[in-house]
């Protein structure tokens, strides 16, 4: 395992990376990739459009998770919320998100990993727009179909998520709760790209990440 | 003319002015009563400090110019158009209304029909510098009444321009050099269409430039060098000096410059309204109103009984309230200063007999010296008995709420529509009748009474409330109506709206929880701006609440504290700036002051 470029992806620990990057669909339709603010009104529906829903309290700040950001929001087809930004009150606007969130195709999770789960304003959001009746549950059939994928970072070493490490237990289990909630949507889960070592990186090593987390967007 | 003899007048105003206002406004009389009587003091009536009546005539006319300028510039387009049904249906009842009646006053007096018409015209007219002066003296000119005089005032300004033609159609000689011949009406229309396409087309890239170069004063100096102009110009057709300076104020008031030239020439406008008033004392014939007094007298209280009366019917007309009628109504009851205007090319012109102008100028000033006599007489012996308490009873409560809101103005009201949203009942009690009757037409069942008032808590149900909110205006009844019912209804809980930290630190003495009144925008205020810098919203937010709870910390201290410890409120006050510090200083440091651990 090389720390340097390609590195990344193959960190899943206990996730078989699932990489497929012959589809190339994305390409073929160059869309200025959005910042969302609204639900951005769309003529039509393009293929496999991707949400990003980016929960860091100070992102701007953050080491890796703004550099990540900052990669996906040249991408097309790719839409990106901050939502510490956009909901600095935890106020959320769930309308709004239950519109983005029915727009596109894949939902990207993007978060470090606080306490072995989300940080809280996104298990906030959570908890809030995926709904009984929409989500899930009789006649909860909107997101139905559409693929969950996490890309996170973890301050661990890949090591320390294994049953003999540090935390005793691989990421697959940890997200055990929020793979449940997927498949309880109806929702495709698809493996996280994960940054480990996210508090050690060198700035070389940020790009890298950076780069990597756009093939696996792109791929996706 | 020597210099010496400005310089001498200049000094026997000002002494006048420093000797007089000081002494009136001391006596609670008000400045504007002061400059008169300054006037009428130093005047040929009075010690002839100033003698020269063209010296006279010259000052008065120029505090009209500055004063119409001024005006002027107030009627933007979008001012006129939210007082339009004030200003052209009070006002141009007003107009007519009065006008009616002293023509019918002056044929029952004998007087011919030009001439009762011109005094019709003149009667009608009120001082918008003597309203507007009052109104401010006693921070009245945002209320109703102020707006609604303030409307009629405009009215009559713009009405000066008809009335002058109408003026000049009586004129027996319309050839005559003095007199408004048609020939000098079209010279008139013609220079003041010339101004207006001028201003319009030219003023504001001159505007730019002078101010492009960044020098204040010749900004000014072109300002005043704009108002004489327009004075100059209009005068020179026969049309008055005023008139020129209030077109010139009317076409710069929808310019971008408008706020720059009021600011500019305000700090004149204090002095030369004083001047204005000074130069009407002066112009108090007083030999002829001692020569017959009664009838001066008599006149002077009949022109102004008839304006009070056809105020009061409007006012009641446009449902203003009984208190808003009378300082309405009382604000413009004298004759302004246009009456002037009309009277002398009146008289010059022969419409008016020599003798029954001077007579009219008399009234006119006594009128205008009646009115801060009228509008103190109002609040001393009229207003107490037309205050809230008198003229209404408290409304009956029958409801029984489980919350009472207590004073339902800008603050009350969010409250209360905030709790009834979530299905709470609300009784709500208000001492504005106008707020009362206001929130009863949207259905709101709100009650009149002063909330300050134990016996109309007590009637409101205070005592088997579980909740009672205290947003009145007035920090003082707060304070006192909380300490009352902390004592009376132990139970019952508050939440008292407070104005400033002191007035906070009194009631969290009482165990009442406050609410500052500012403090909540103020920390959005800080909040928005902390993002406009491109701080990350939610580090914005955390930052605002950590300043909340240290502020409010510091507020519970500094409450626990004796009150008239004042050394150690410094003490804690700079204790508090230095935890700040601290705070803040460890903010700065990049990862020890996240919130959320390591930053990634």
């Amino acid at each position: 395992m090389t720390s340097t470029n390609g590195g990344f992806n193959a960190l899943s620990h206990g996730f078989s990376h699932d990489g497929n990057p012959g589809r190339g669909l994305c390409a073929q339709v160059v869309m200025k990739s959005t910042v969302r603010t609204a639900p951005a009104p769309r003529l039509y529906d393009p293929p496999m459009s991707v949400l990003i829903v980016c929960a860091h309290p100070d992102l701007p700040h953050s080491r890796v998770n703004a550099a990540l950001f900052a990669a996906a929001r040249g991408l097309p087809d790719v839409t990106t919320t901050d939502l510490y930004g956009a909901y600095p009150d935890f106020f959320i606007d769930v309308p709004a998100e239950q519109a983005a969130l029915a727009a596109h195709d894949t939902i990207v999770l993007q978060h470090p990993l606080y306490w072995y789960s989300v940080p809280a304003l996104l298990k906030h959001w959570i908890d809030h727009v995926l709904l009984q009746g929409w989500a899930y549950g009789p006649g909860g059939t909107r997101l139905q179909g559409k693929r969950w994928a996490h890309a996170l970072s973890t301050g661990g070493q890949p090591a320390s998520y294994t049953a003999e490490g540090l935390h005793r237990h691989t990421l697959a289990e940890f997200l055990t709760p929020l793979h449940r909630t997927a498949t309880l949507c109806s929702m495709r889960w698809l493996d996280p790209f994960v940054t480990p070592d996210a508090d050690r990186l060198a700035p070389a090593d940020i790009d890298a990440a950076a780069a990597a987390y756009r093939a696996w967007l792109q791929a996706l | 003319m020597h210099h010496t003899d400005y310089l001498l007048q200049a000094l026997v105003y000002f002494g006048a002015a420093a000797l007089f206002v000081p002494i009136f406004h001391k006596l609670g009389l008000g400045s504007v009563l002061g400059y008169l009587v300054a006037g009428t003091a130093i005047g040929p009536w009075g010690a002839r400090l100033v003698s020269d009546p063209a010296v006279v005539a010259q000052v008065s006319e120029f505090g009209v110019v500055l004063l119409l300028f001024l005006v002027g510039l107030e009627l933007n387009p979008q001012r006129l158009w939210s007082l339009r049904r004030a200003i052209f249906g009070l006002g141009a009842l007003q107009v007519g209304l009065t006008i009616a009646a002293v023509i019918a006053l002056a044929a029952v007096l004998g007087q011919t029909r030009s001439a009762a018409i011109v005094l019709g015209m003149a009667a009608a007219m009120s001082s918008t510098a003597i309203a507007l002066q009052l109104l401010a003296e006693r921070n009245l000119t945002k209320t109703e009444a102020g707006q609604s005089a303030f409307a009629v005032a405009l009215f009559q300004d713009l009405s000066v321009i008809p009335l002058l033609l109408v003026l000049a159609s009586l004129a027996p000689s319309a050839t005559a050099q003095d007199g408004f011949s048609l020939i000098r009406l079209g010279q008139a229309v013609l220079v003041i269409g010339a101004m207006v396409l001028v201003g319009r087309l030219a003023l504001r890239p001159v505007l730019r430039w002078i101010a492009a170069i960044g020098m204040r004063e010749i900004f000014i100096a072109f300002a005043l060098f704009l108002i004489v102009g327009s004075a100059w110009l209009t005068q020179a057709v026969g049309l008055s000096m005023a008139l020129g300076s209030f077109v010139a104020g009317v076409l710069l008031a929808d310019s971008e410059y408008r706020m720059e030239l009021e600011v500019d020439i305000d700090p004149f406008k204090g002095l030369l309204l004083g001047l204005f008033f000074i130069a009407v004392g002066m112009s108090i014939d007083v030999g002829l109103i001692l020569s017959s007094p009664l009838r001066v007298a008599a006149l002077a209280l009949a022109v102004v009984a008839i304006k009070l009366a056809v105020l009061l019917l409007l006012a009641r007309l446009f449902r203003l309230s009984r208190e808003d009628s009378w300082i309405f109504a009382l604000s413009i009851s004298q004759v302004g200063e246009f009456a002037f205007v009309l009277i002398g090319p009146a008289a010059a012109s022969g419409v008016l007999e020599p003798r029954l102008g001077a007579l009219a100028n008399a009234v006119v000033a006594v009128s205008m010296l009646s009115t801060p006599l009228l509008f103190l007489a109002f609040e001393r012996w009229v207003r107490p008995h037309l205050s809230p308490g008198r003229k209404r009873s408290a409304d009956p409560i029958d409801e029984r709420n489980p919350v009472i809101v207590a004073g339902v103005g800008r603050f009350g009201q969010i409250v209360a529509r905030t709790l009834m949203g979530r299905g709470c009942s609300v009784t709500i009690i208000d001492h504005d009748p106008n707020q009362v009757d206001l929130l009863r037409r949207f259905g709101f069942r709100a009650h009149y009474g002063d909330a300050s008032r134990p016996d109309v808590l007590e009637a409101a149900g205070v005592a088997s409330t579980r909740l009672l909110v205290l947003a009145m205006d007035d920090p003082a009844a707060v304070l006192a109506t909380a300490r009352h019912v902390r004592e009376r209804y132990p139970d019952v809980q508050m939440v008292a709206r407070v104005h400033g930290r002191l007035d906070a630190i009194d009631l969290v003495r009482e165990g009442v929880p406050v609410v500052r009144e500012t403090f909540g925008a103020s920390l959005q205020a800080a909040q928005a701006a902390l993002v406009a810098l491109g701080e990350h919203p939610y580090q914005a937010r955390l930052a605002v609440e950590r300043f909340r709870r240290h502020d409010e910390a510091l507020l519970r201290e500094q409450a626990a504290l004796e009150a008239d410890n004042d050394a150690r409120y410094v003490a804690l006050a700079n204790e508090g700036r230095e935890r700040l510090a601290a705070l803040l200083a460890r903010e700065q440091r990049p990862g020890t002051g996240g919130d959320e651990g390591a930053n990634w």
